[in-house]
């Protein structure tokens, strides 16, 4: 236990901001010691779109209903035009508006 | 590794990649308000509560450790949770791996400074698809935490009086990013099967494994997808 009294408090900031730093370091760090091949680049490669769903199941799972409308709104138009920016806003308009009703 | 080429970082690829990522910035304030306003009520003054936002720049980390803060804080249990949260990062480091070893050292660790979500999966879209630059993750970096540092003072000064993210949907603009990244970027059988795989692992994770390991798990899920399926040579 760290007391926030008396710099205590600045103290914890900065070990988290060190932390938090490691972690964006840390993983070209960690992969300089690991010596490339086609297999590796490929677990890179594919580990790279699958970060981004494993981010996102939860966010899907937990969304209400309008939420979740915003997704799939997102996800038809990338499909059809590959452009994010119209696709992001035509989704968070469908939840705003699904919301609003 | 021969194909990959060293990207380049011009002022104008930062401003560029600043502009790009502003709107999604603007709403990532949102946040930055949300955790200014909490933080004041969890008793924090005003210096620490911007310097945490400007040092840390890492919202949900610091959303969770406003529940541990007290009179006493106990260290190991908050730089676990930390680095929990952020373990994500350095899965994302890796994929930025192949381009930034070909920077010199300074360069290379100088950019992933920012490094945070929405940038890193910009630039790396951007680096896949022959864009051979590190604008969307420096200049963009700048961007997120510039709004990140304003949203927090605009929520430690007006509070309440901030909208309801809910309401305008600003809630989903994260998800809703973050899932035309994946559609952006190149679909082909080994990507889709890598994406399924990891998202059912992520999944199991999130319901059976402690908190906070489902990104890793689904990464690296996935990852083996493509170690064990390789991409037929060029």
């Amino acid at each position: 236990m760290i007391a926030i009294e008396g710099g205590g408090a600045l103290l914890l900031i900065a070990l988290m901001a060190l932390v938090t730093l490691l972690t964006r370091f840390g993983g070209v760090l960690l992969m300089s010691f690991v010596p490339m091949s086609r297999r590796v680049e490929g677990f890179i490669n594919a580990m790279a779109g699958s970060v981004l769903v494993a981010v996102l199941v939860p966010v899907a799972v937990k969304a209400d209903g309008a939420g979740q409308l915003a997704l799939l709104m997102t996800a038809v138009l990338m499909l059809l035009f590959r452009r994010p920016m119209p696709a992001i806003a035509a989704g968070i308009l469908v939840a705003a508006l699904v919301r609003a009703v | 590794m021969s194909h990959y080429t060293a990207p380049e970082l011009s002022p104008a690829a930062f401003k560029q990649g600043f502009w790009r990522l502003l709107p999604i910035s603007l709403f990532v304030a949102v946040f930055g308000a949300a955790y200014g306003l909490a933080a004041v009520q969890a008793g924090l003054p005003g210096h620490e509560i911007v310097l945490m936002s400007a040092l840390v720049f890492a919202g949900t980390a610091q959303f969770a450790a406003l529940e541990m803060w007290g009179a006493e804080v106990p260290v190991l249990a908050l730089l676990a949770t930390t680095f929990a949260i952020n373990a994500r990062m350095l899965l994302m480091g890796a994929t930025l791996y192949p381009w930034m070893a070909l920077l010199p050292p300074g360069r290379r660790y100088g950019c992933l400074v920012v490094l945070s979500d929405a940038n890193w999966a910009m630039n790396l879209n951007d680096l896949q698809s022959g864009r051979n630059t590190l604008g969307a993750l420096v200049g963009g970096g700048f961007a997120l935490w510039l709004t990140w540092l304003a949203g927090t003072l605009l929520g430690m000064v007006f509070g309440s009086a901030i909208a309801d993210p809910q309401a305008l949907g600003v809630d989903m603009v994260m998800g809703c990013f973050m899932l035309s990244m994946v559609l952006a970027g190149r679909r082909t059988s080994r990507t889709v099967l890598a994406w399924v795989v990891g998202g059912a692992a992520a999944y199991a994770a999130w319901i059976w494994l402690p908190e906070n390991s489902h990104v890793i798990v689904g990464g690296l899920a996935g990852g083996l997808v493509g170690a064990l399926w390789l991409e037929d040579k060029a």
